[in-house]
């Protein structure tokens, strides 16, 4: 019997076996392989140039400033993608009747194609045709051109970015808030926690400490990832202030073809994600214990 | 008290107003300009609701001048095509890393909390390499290869694997079912909530998806709706903005006519990273 189970087992696991081998690991073991050499698609020849694509990357203006934008753009979306979404979820969380309406409304963007609503957004910030524009004219800001201005468009994309996560996190923590049962909340009163804010100082906030954790790392990788907006709305531009991590990855990896230093640049991605991933682990472990 | 209440509903209601019309602004932009006729788009004289009704071009322009509706079967094969293939491997797979014993089952569930750390964007050069080198770019396969394996999926179902009981599985076992069998016909029935969860996840992240195809894909026959949308909007330079918006909405609809039938489905599906 338990011979027949192992077999099966193994039969059952190898085809993912097997996809692990082709997709994942294979794919890292070229990646890290090709990191130090200098390939390039479509070369004869390849020479071995060790960690110089590393230490290239260094020195390398363009990633360094790629860098920077895309921690900048985490700073300005995460703040209100946690607070913004923990916010809104108290107040639906408090409505009865219209609860599911606003739930709707405020994941419709999460649900939408990306691609899509960024054309939109585009149109909508058009300097001319575009209401947002006209609205900004309305109070004295006329001819703000918000994906057009260096100061500005990293901010502007920031906030699509915002547009989009915030119903996210909503969801995230309209479930941790259904998790708190009642009676900690009448225990709370009893012990003199009056108001709300004492109620949510109290009770709501720590409860919540697992989820917000959660919330904020799951957001941070999904602003550090942002590439659909950058490619469809500004292309790093203008003077490279939305150039971000892996647009600039994408650039060089398949539209220059400087395969060895993409491989490399995706090698220090990878890092970073690995680290985020880590904490992520953490967090989740200690929300076991919590509970 | 009990006006208190009453103020702070109203408060609470006016916040959450604002917030929803900032949030469904470019919907309701998008769904009103797809219906504008040029004149009122470029014109002086702005009305919310357009005058005329020019619904109809602009629809008929976006599906005609451009490769939207090849773009939107072939986001359909490649979406199903994902998913069916996704199933058929981490069904199985994740049946075996949660009821069965077999050598490397820890090493294949460490491959599994590692792959889940890692997107796309990072086997992507390597896998482009080898589709290259294959021949096979610019192919449905090599849209969707890449995702024929999913370590969220694996994760997921082992998950609820875990939790079905043991002794149907041996009462099953006892009545002569074999392995193949407990696992297709008893134990995927079961997983239906956590499959449909899944389903809606990896069609909604598939459908959405800009980063691979714009990788792979180089022609018109092979492109996929987020392409599409792009495309469309850079040879509309004269700025037909009533027939770009009418596409995006033809875009974004599947998703979101599915989300509005099947609510709660998609905010558990899309939402499944969470924390449990």
């Amino acid at each position: 019997m338990s011979n027949s189970k192992a077999i099966a087992g193994a039969a059952f696991a190898a085809p993912a076996f097997a996809l692990m081998l082709a997709l994942l690991i294979g794919p890292l073991v070229v990646l890290l392989a090709l990191s130090v050499t200098d390939y390039r698609l479509g070369a004869l020849a390849v020479n071995l140039v060790g960690l110089g694509h590393y230490a290239a990357l260094f020195s390398d203006e363009v990633f360094q400033r790629a860098l920077r934008n895309t921690f900048l753009y985490v700073g300005f979306v995460l703040p209100g993608a946690v607070f913004g979404g923990l916010g809104i979820a108290l107040l639906v969380h408090a409505r009865i009747r219209t609860r599911s309406f606003y739930e709707v409304i405020y994941f419709l963007p999460v649900t939408s194609t990306l691609v899509a609503m960024a054309t939109v957004w585009q149109f909508m910030l058009h300097p001319s045709l575009g209401p947002v524009s006209a609205i900004f004219s309305a109070f004295g800001l006329a001819g703000v051109d918000l994906l057009n201005d260096p100061d500005l468009a990293l901010g502007t994309l920031a906030m699509i970015g915002l547009w989009q996560q915030v119903g996210f996190n909503m969801v995230l923590f309209l479930a941790g808030l259904s998790a708190i049962p009642r009676d900690l909340y009448e225990a709370a009163a009893l012990d003199g926690a009056g108001g709300g804010a004492d109620r949510f100082l109290r009770v709501t906030w720590p409860l919540l400490g697992p989820t917000t954790m959660f919330v904020t790392i799951t957001s941070t990788i999904a602003a550090f990832k942002v590439f659909d907006t950058v490619a469809v709305l500004t292309k790093g531009g203008p003077l490279g202030s939305t150039e971000t991590l892996l647009y600039v990855l994408y650039l060089e990896g398949f539209q220059y073809f400087r395969t060895g230093y993409a491989a490399a640049m995706t090698i220090v991605l990878l890092a970073f994600l690995i680290i985020l991933s880590v904490i992520q682990a953490r967090v989740i472990d200690r929300k076991v214990h919590y509970a | 008290m009990r006006r208190r209440g009453f103020l702070g509903a109203l408060l609470s209601h006016a916040v959450l107003l604002a917030g929803a019309v900032l949030m469904a602004a470019p919907f309701l932009w998008m769904l009103l300009t797809s219906i504008r006729p040029p004149e009122e788009v470029f014109g002086t004289v702005f009305n919310l609701i357009p005058t005329r009704f020019a619904g109809f071009e602009n629809y008929a322009e976006a599906l005609t001048s451009s490769n939207l509706p090849r773009a939107m079967l072939n986001g359909v094969i490649v979406c199903v095509g994902i998913l069916a293939v996704q199933l058929l491997f981490a069904i199985p797979s994740a049946y075996a890393l949660a009821k069965l014993k077999f050598r490397g089952r820890e090493w294949l569930f460490g491959l599994v909390l590692f792959g889940l750390c890692v997107p796309i964007q990072v086997p992507a050069l390597p896998l482009y390499l080898g589709l290259a080198q294959a021949g096979l770019l610019d192919t449905f396969f090599a849209l969707m290869a890449p995702f024929a394996l999913t370590v969220f999926g694996m994760f997921l179902f082992r998950q609820f694997f875990r939790g079905y009981p043991e002794e149907v599985l041996d009462a099953a076992r006892l009545d002569g079912m074999g392995e193949f069998e407990i696992v297709w016909r008893l134990a995927t029935p079961a997983a239906l909530p956590a499959i449909a969860a899944f389903s809606i996840f990896s069609i909604v992240a598939h459908w959405n998806d800009l980063y691979w195809p714009l990788i792979v894909v180089t022609s018109a026959e092979r492109s996929v709706p987020s392409l599409a949308i792009l495309a469309f909007r850079d040879t509309e330079t004269g700025g037909n903005y009533g027939a770009l918006m009418a596409a995006a909405a033809i875009t974004t609809a599947p998703l979101i006519l599915g989300f509005f039938a099947a609510r709660r489905a998609f905010l558990r599906g899309i939402t499944m990273t969470g924390p449990r």
